[in-house]
């Protein structure tokens, strides 16, 4: 294809989009958006799949029946999070490997916010709340996104994703409204997720660099900071609620702007985090690339039955 | 590094008795009946269906959007085909 015609096509798929029309996985893209999805869709499944680790690891601990069953449901929904992302993600030609390799070397990120420890109960409230109240924020305007099979993929998340919010804050609930031990203990908890959930809604506006392109692409509909703001006024009053303080001095109710004003977020220990050096980043990879492997005698034994299966139905036919 | 992945295979899940089977999305697995386990787990963890059927993805032949013109425009010029193209005096009722 020359040139011209390229940029004919770019122009008249940029209008399709500006029409709000879908773009589905066999039509004519340009290349930057397909390797532009494949790198926001597939650190998004990352993300689901990672984020199962913190939780993962309270299960058998869970207090009660109730809460077991509950965070059991929470982390077999991430895993079907990352499956319907995933095979979303294939759509656009990348197989399920590459994906993985990528995760695996470090190729591909995923969200920081899993490179943190869930050190007690109380957190398990805090993830609920904080984190997933955050990733609705985020993905709610997915749901629009131009390219079908992610956006179909983000309904279906969105739908499920309440549950995972409303099971953290009633974990708080109940925490907050316990001894004054359990309250310590949620305000911990508090304390630790509260910066890196802000930091969660991505670098100030000023710093993304995708933020442009996404908007077009309705990859992106509010710019982080715009996401970030809504996030904070939707949950200090939700704090106030479980009579807890929020971990930021300079949170102040601003009449005028009629919003919270809030400190500065430390985006030295962000970048710090994104860069691979936060307190669990190591251990996290180190889970996942152990249960890939630890995995693999049984992913090769289930398709050598399937073989065998389809050799001997063959030979009955015959 | 395994040999051999397990191939794709694409879901179609009934929601009701009375409705149709509606693509939900695809998923891996090494033979027809782990898709419809892992089907089962991966798309219908909320009752969200009462009948599924899996297909293996190579087994789907699929149009071509850049054909689209070809394919589809013969449909365009035919309104004939709808009720709206018989003029029909106002009076005549139940048609």
């Amino acid at each position: 294809m020359s040139e011209e015609q390229i940029k004919n096509l770019e122009e008249q798929f940029e209008a399709r989009i500006a029409r709000d029309e879908k773009i589905e996985p066999k039509d004519w893209m340009p290349e930057k958006y397909r390797q532009t999805h494949i790198r926001q869709m597939s650190q998004h499944a990352h993300s689901e799949i990672v984020g199962m680790l913190p939780e993962g690891n309270w299960i058998t601990r869970a207090p009660s029946l109730r809460r077991k069953v509950a965070l059991l449901a929470k982390v077999q929904d991430e895993a079907g999070h990352g499956l319907y992302l995933y095979s979303a993600t294939e759509t656009l030609g990348i197989s399920r490997d590459e994906m993985y390799e990528q995760l695996h070397t470090g190729k591909a990120k995923y969200s920081s916010i899993f490179n943190y420890p869930a050190l007690t109960w109380a957190d398990m409230g805090a993830i609920g709340w904080l984190v997933d109240g955050a990733a609705i924020i985020n993905q709610v305007p997915l749901c629009n996104t131009s390219f079908g099979p992610y956006a179909r993929a983000m309904i279906r998340v969105c739908k499920e994703e309440s549950f995972h919010q409303r099971q953290g804050y009633e974990i708080m609930l109940k925490l907050c409204n316990g001894t004054p031990e359990q309250k310590e203990m949620a305000q911990d908890a508090l304390n630790r997720w509260w910066w890196p959930s802000l930091m969660m809604l991505g670098p100030t506006d000023a710093e993304s660099i995708h933020t442009e392109q996404s908007m077009k692409w309705k990859l992106k509909r509010k710019s982080n900071d715009d996401l970030r703001q809504q996030f904070i006024d939707q949950t200090v009053p939700q704090a106030d609620i479980l009579g807890l303080t929020i971990p930021d001095p300079d949170l102040k109710w601003n009449e005028e702007r009629g919003c919270y004003d809030f400190g500065e977020i430390d985006w030295d220990e962000f970048w710090q985090v994104v860069k691979g050096h936060g307190p669990m980043n190591k251990e996290r990879m180190k889970a996942r690339v152990g249960a890939w492997e630890r995995g693999e005698w049984v992913r090769d034994a289930a398709m050598a039955y399937a073989e065998k299966q389809g050799e001997r139905k063959a030979k009955q036919v015959v | 590094m395994s040999t051999k992945n397990w191939p794709l295979w694409e879901i179609f899940v009934r929601s009701k008795n009375g409705l149709e089977h509606r693509h939900f999305g695809s998923l891996h697995a090494a033979d027809a009946e782990m898709a419809l386990e892992n089907a089962r787990d991966v798309y219908t963890r909320r009752n969200e269906g009462v009948s599924i059927w899996v297909v293996e993805s190579k087994h789907i032949t699929a149009s071509n959007p850049e054909h689209n013109g070809e394919m589809f425009e013969p449909a365009q010029d035919k309104v004939y085909r709808h009720p709206t193209f018989y003029d029909l005096p106002d009076e005549i009722k139940h048609m």
